[in-house]
């Protein structure tokens, strides 16, 4: 089954990302596709590459970055949300892209599921 | 329909409005809203009441990292990340009550 | 985009408090503008995002609420109150920006039921 994730929190205040990590881990061990991520609101914080949580922390921000890797999940952030932020192309975490709102909707109309982590 | 509530009942009134509001189906309960399945809440009652209607699901890894795993009220299911994702894909939508 | 699918989009915030109403209704927007069925939901504190007379000067941050009165132009017309919340806050029809329709728990639930896809913020 194909997934699509909005993640609406940034990093390490909530647990949303969190969860939502946790849960695509999950779904790509039972052999489902985790299609796109989707990060808006606060969530687009969690593209920041110059998050630098103390040493025996999860790394919120690498742990995204290897699951695009690995497993060709597309990380969208929000043009809008991200420019409010000051989340830009220069401070764009390895994985991330920048795009539009147009990439959410894809989301709801593409996948089988679309799951909303927030706050 | 999946219904996932993130808050606590005392706090909040996500899962309130969410029991008072859907026709029925799964409730999956997570992050702070696992409270809501332990015993001696004040909500324990409007959650056993909801039973009928509803299939109450507690995300266990939430409820052990709030030390409450032995609380769980009777009727309530526990789900791992995996059995989180199951209740995803067995429900053709799923809200989350923000 | 070929696939048409019905998005409901659940409002539960109060506006100004936090940014959550307007990011939303930039949502609603777009998705409206890739021609997909737009229902639009405001309950518990979301009912006050439909106060009418908001005034936003004092606290310098932008008053979103007349684009609520633009939704017709984006074919958004599918605008649901819970009436409920309404009693609850002590706010009638009268209140709001905009014609709505009003429904019960019940019918709220059911109108859920139908959608294909539900976002929340």
């Amino acid at each position: 089954m194909k997934f699509g994730i909005v993640v609406n929190e940034g990093p390490y205040q909530r647990q949303a990302s969190d969860s939502a990590y946790q849960f695509a881990k999950a779904a790509i061990a039972g052999g489902h596709e985790v299609w796109r991520v989707f990060f808006y609101h606060d969530g687009v914080n969690n593209a920041s590459k110059l998050t630098e949580p103390p040493q025996d922390d999860r790394h919120i921000v690498n742990r995204w970055t290897k699951m695009a890797e690995e497993h060709k999940v597309d990380l969208v952030v929000c043009v809008a949300a991200a420019m409010r932020r000051g989340i830009r192309e220069e401070n764009l975490a390895p994985g991330f892209r920048i795009s539009g709102l147009g990439q959410l909707v894809e989301c709801g109309t593409k996948c089988d599921r679309l799951i909303t982590f927030g706050d | 329909m999946l219904h996932i509530i993130n808050r606590s009942p005392l706090s909040d009134i996500a899962l309130e409005s969410c029991l008072n509001t859907a026709t029925g189906g799964d409730i999956l309960l997570i992050e702070d809203a696992v409270y809501a399945a332990t015993s001696g809440n004040a909500f324990e009652g409007k959650l056993r009441a909801a039973m009928g209607r509803f299939k109450i699901s507690v995300l266990r890894p939430d409820l052990e990292a709030r030390g409450l795993s032995d609380r769980v009220v009777e009727g309530a299911a526990l789900v791992d990340y995996a059995g989180f994702v199951e209740l995803v894909a067995a429900n053709k939508t799923c809200q989350s009550w923000l | 985009m070929s696939d048409i699918k019905k998005f409901m989009f659940v409002n539960r915030k109060a506006p100004y408090g936090t940014i959550y109403a307007l990011e939303s209704l930039e949502v609603v927007l777009i998705t409206a503008a890739f021609d997909q069925d737009v229902s639009l939901v405001f309950m518990d504190d979301g009912v006050y995002q439909m106060k009418k007379g908001q005034q936003t000067k004092g606290i310098e941050i932008k008053n979103f609420s007349p684009a609520y009165r633009a939704l017709d132009g984006y074919d958004v017309e599918k605008l649901y109150v819970d009436k409920e919340s309404m009693d609850a806050r002590g706010l009638t029809e009268d209140d709001l920006l905009v014609d709505v329709t009003v429904l019960s728990r019940a019918e709220m639930g059911a109108l859920m039921d139908e959608q294909d896809v539900i976002l929340s913020f």
